[in-house]
């Protein structure tokens, strides 16, 4: 087939080097990444201008528990560490450490998401909704976008690991991982943040 | 044109001929056919939004007039300001984005031609979502800027904020989109040789609005996100009554409001210090103060935006410290308007309609800086702000500004993009009957604004000394009309003509004007490589005289991507999301749910395309 | 057809510009050291919660405390989980600048609303 012929014969033509070398995805993802921090401090900056200035509760000082949160908070910082083991694994062409690992992330990552689902509901069931008060409304708003963005990393991490599983990830195309893990780490880094600046300053 | 590629590459393995159609232009991932449906698409909204400017201005022709009621004058004023910064300026400057960085870069398309197409016509599905709220007689109302409490459910029951929010969120998809795109592309995809200070200044100022693009929109995507909480799911961000503050508002919009306003400028700044070298026959006076006056122009805008909100009483503190930072703008800005002029003194002038345009930019561009300035003083501006004063000033850096240079572009590059030169005859008329037109619409308002006239009121009592003024802006509007009916006439006019536009019509210094126009679908036969700030120049001073007219080829061997419904889809999908979220009330999660999982859909089909 | 083959050149350890990354050891040690951090803040918030000298001795301090080591978290993962201590400049300069903006919209935020509040009470 024609096609397949100028794709072989051209491939170099088909993926120029780029001017800086770097891969354009992994551009991408980074500048994508970039401009997720500004996402995120809008949010934190609203949950921290309103922070003390509701008008009745409850309060965070009478509804956060730490244990529960702390455990969840480990289980991102451990996907994190994970997720970048399964990479090596990925880049070394080790594929028992790719899929072993990266399952692990996975399934780190759904139970993160877990414990959120579980956390919204006892708050809702203490009487804290979306509605109650401006605490209500902006810790809602806040950890539930960063939810938001752990689902959609699994939901990538998942479709990364069916084709690594097909055998579809060879060394050569780790960056298909390496870019999900990229936004994984992201997504972690921010709960680092909102960890402390929402539970432990209540 | 197309039988000569033809007729070259019977025998090649991989053939560009001219491909026709609808289809062909629904799953292109052409830079250059996408720019062109931006500008396409971006100049109808233009027209729609100048049409709203004209209702307006016959509503304000006299005192007490009833021509429009208050309720359609609110929705024709927002829908003004949001179609002409979000649908119009931005989408124009996209166009130019689209058609002009790959081929100024020295580059086959840009970095991802798939996102590129989805960004488009998440665009294009955004804008027209926007103009449909007409349909339904609901189209946005409180004003471009949405202050709260004005847009809560208790002031704004309607659905017309519904559609501002939802609208814009669209619209701030496609725009963070292109800007990863375009920004990877400026990293990533330039010629040999083309280092960053080698790169022609409209490249440069693109680059830096996809940087404030992609910094600034984030914010306003988080505002919207809260007002769009408060008004569906009863949250209280923003109900001072329940302990939000209408202030956080103002705040958050302004921390993209500010940022955003460069975004509408500086591709002008890029396009003019593309035009006046060329019909100056110099370089480019002060290169490097010009790139780094732009990047710190970019840098201080976001320490600025809370000059918007003098009047809210933020303190003397707060208020000092951003009136300095506001000053220390006119510094760069400055900067760039001497380079302009140091670039046209003293130059062999070539008046050609691209320079006659780019002059009048400069001219305006003077005069709304510097009544910019003037409300950087918090004093001045509580004078000045909400009245006709402000609406001059803005009229005069977007309008004198940007649309002036845009349209200096668009003479400039037309023979590049259609292989048609535009009449210089009418290029002229419509140049004298537009800067007339602007002047007489927009310097009475700065004196009106002064004597006290509000903005955004649909009407005002005889007797205050407004009339005059409001006789000559409005007669002003209609001279701006027909100079706009001038250029649509001379497109029409050009379409006609034989396509004959030689590759290099105004003796330019840039890469695009070394291929055919327009272009073929591979940009270049060859790579370029690049060895000093003005590729072309540079060559042909090395031969002595000009270079030969560039042959067409067949590109046989250039691999280009493939055409691909999913970016259209996808961007449908993001459509569908926004409005199921909009009537949740409605339709019921379910509808979410459903219309997430089509956009997933689409997303997973886009991402295992085959490649090649 | 494999429509991948063509990503070929542009393969992790082909690009010569960025070093390559280290390996699980490494990663593992700074799991450890991340998970020793986390330890720390909660003990600090508890410390801080309860009653006793060393309570109110931490108690004013807890803040800033809680910042530098949540700062500290976020720098190791940055630099080690994500490469940038590795990989091109290109990509600190494209975290580190809107880390930056970020923290000036934050911080100013924040501080706007203060400064307004105390303004409008009169407490300046």
């Amino acid at each position: 087939m024609t096609t397949e012929l100028s794709l072989s014969d051209h491939a170099h033509a088909l993926h120029p080097p780029t001017s800086t070398g770097l891969d354009n995805r992994k551009v991408a993802i980074w500048t994508f990444i970039g401009s997720e921090c500004l996402f995120f401090a809008s949010l934190i900056s609203t949950y921290l201008v309103y922070k003390g200035r509701d008008t009745k509760g409850p309060t965070p000082d009478e509804i956060l528990q730490i244990p529960l949160v702390t455990f969840g908070t480990a289980l991102l910082l451990f996907s994190s560490l994970f997720v970048v083991i399964a990479l090596n694994g990925a880049q070394t062409g080790n594929r028992k450490r790719l899929l072993f690992w990266l399952g692990m992330t996975i399934v780190c990552g759904m139970f993160f998401v877990g414990m959120q689902v579980y956390e919204f509901q006892h708050f809702v069931h203490e009487g804290l909704k979306l509605q109650t008060n401006l605490f209500g409304a902006s810790f809602y708003t806040l950890t539930g976008f960063h939810g938001t963005h752990v689902t959609i990393g699994v939901i990538w991490l998942i479709t990364v690991f069916i084709t690594a599983l097909r055998g579809k990830l060879p060394p050569e195309r780790a960056l298909n991982l390496e870019m999900a893990a990229l936004y994984w780490h992201f997504v972690d880094v921010v709960w680092i943040v909102i960890f402390p600046v929402v539970y432990l300053m209540k | 044109m197309a039988t000569s590629a033809v007729s070259h590459a019977g025998h090649a393995s991989a053939i560009h001929v001219e491909k026709s159609g609808i289809w062909s232009w629904i799953t292109t991932v052409d830079h250059k056919r996408i720019g062109i449906l931006y500008g396409a698409s971006a100049f109808l909204f233009f027209l729609i939004g100048g049409i709203e400017a004209l209702l307006l201005r016959i509503q304000l022709g006299s005192p007490e007039n009833t021509f429009l009621s208050a309720e359609a004058y609110n929705q024709l004023f927002t829908m003004h300001g949001t179609t002409m910064i979000f649908l119009g300026v931005m989408p124009l400057s996209a166009m130019f984005f689209n058609y002009f960085i790959p081929l100024l870069l020295g580059a086959r398309d840009v970095a991802f031609p798939r996102l590129n197409a989805f960004s488009f016509w998440v665009f294009l599905f955004g804008g027209l979502f926007l103009n449909v709220s007409f349909l339904f007689n609901a189209a946005p109302n409180a004003g471009w800027f949405g202050y709260a409490n004005l847009t809560s459910k208790q002031y704004s029951p309607g659905l017309n904020v519904d559609f501002w929010v939802i609208g814009l969120q669209i619209l701030g998809v496609s725009s963070l989109a292109a800007a990863v795109n375009f920004f990877t592309t400026v990293v990533n995809m330039r010629a040999k040789g083309m280092k960053l200070m080698r790169m022609p200044m409209f490249v440069w100022m693109s680059f830096i609005t996809q940087i404030l693009l992609l910094l600034a929109f984030p914010v306003i995507t988080v505002a919207l996100i809260l007002l769009m909480f408060d008004r569906l799911f009863g949250t209280m961000f923003f109900t001072a009554s329940l302990g939000g503050d209408p202030l956080l508002w103002q705040h958050l919009f302004w921390i993209f409001g500010h940022p955003e306003v460069y975004i509408l400028i500086l591709p002008a700044f890029g396009i003019v210090s593309e035009i006046l070298p060329v019909f100056a026959r110099k370089p480019l006076f002060g290169y490097a103060a010009m790139v780094f006056s732009g990047a710190f122009i970019a840098f201080l805008g976001f320490g600025v935006w809370s000059h918007h909100m003098f009047a809210t009483g933020m303190g003397p503190i707060a208020d000092t410290v951003f009136s300095l930072a506001t000053m220390l703008i006119a510094v760069p800005t400055g900067v760039k308007i001497f380079n302009w002029i140091g670039t046209v003194a003293g130059g062999s002038l070539q008046f050609r309609t691209p320079l006659y345009f780019s002059l009048g930019f400069i001219a305006m561009f003077i005069i709304g800086g510097l009544s910019g300035v003037m409300h950087a003083s918090p004093p001045a501006d509580l004078q000045q702000t909400d009245t006709y004063f402000v609406v001059a000033h803005f009229h005069y850096v977007l309008f004198g500004g940007s649309i002036f240079a845009l349209t200096a572009g668009a003479y400039y590059w037309w023979p590049k993009m259609f292989g048609r030169m535009l009449s210089e005859k009418l290029g002229k008329v419509h140049f004298w009957l537009m800067f007339v037109g602007f002047n007489l619409t927009f310097f009475p308002m700065h004196f009106v604004g002064l004597h006290g006239m509000p903005r955004r009121v649909y009407t005002y009592p005889a007797g205050l000394g407004f009339e005059t003024m409001n006789q000559i802006e409005t007669a002003g509007s209609m001279v701006l009309a027909i100079a706009f009916l001038v250029f649509i006439y001379n497109i029409i006019q050009t379409a006609r003509k034989p396509a004959d536009a030689p590759a290099d019509p105004w003796n330019g210094a840039t890469l695009e004007w070394s291929i055919p126009s327009p272009p073929q679908e591979f940009n270049f036969a060859e790579e370029p490589v690049v060895h000093s700030r003005d590729p072309l120049w540079e060559t042909k001073r090395e031969r002595g005289g000009k270079l030969p007219e560039p042959a067409r080829v067949s590109g046989a061997g250039i691999h280009l991507p493939n055409p691909s419904y999913w970016p259209i889809l996808a961007a449908l999908g993001v459509g569908s999301v926004f409005v199921s979220i909009m009537l949740v009330h409605t339709l019921g999660p379910i509808a979410i749910a459903a219309a997430v999982l089509f956009f997933f859909f689409c997303v997973f089909k886009w991402a295992f395309e085959p490649a090649g | 057809m494999d429509s991948h083959a063509a990503h070929a050149p542009e393969a992790q350890g082909l690009d010569p510009h960025e070093k390559s990354h280290p390996g699980p050891g490494v990663y593992i040690k700074i799991g450890v050291v991340l998970f020793v951090l986390t330890a720390l803040e909660v003990a600090a918030y508890e410390v801080a919660h309860r009653p006793g000298s060393l309570g109110t001795l931490l108690q004013p301090i807890l803040v800033p405390v809680l910042l530098l080591l949540s700062a500290a978290k976020f720098a190791l993962v940055a630099m080690y989980y994500m490469h940038l201590k590795q990989d091109s400049k290109l990509f600190s300069g494209l975290f580190v600048f809107p880390l930056i903006i970020a923290a000036v919209v934050i911080v100013s935020l924040i501080a706007l609303f203060i400064y307004h509040y105390s303004y409008q009470r009169g407490m300046l």
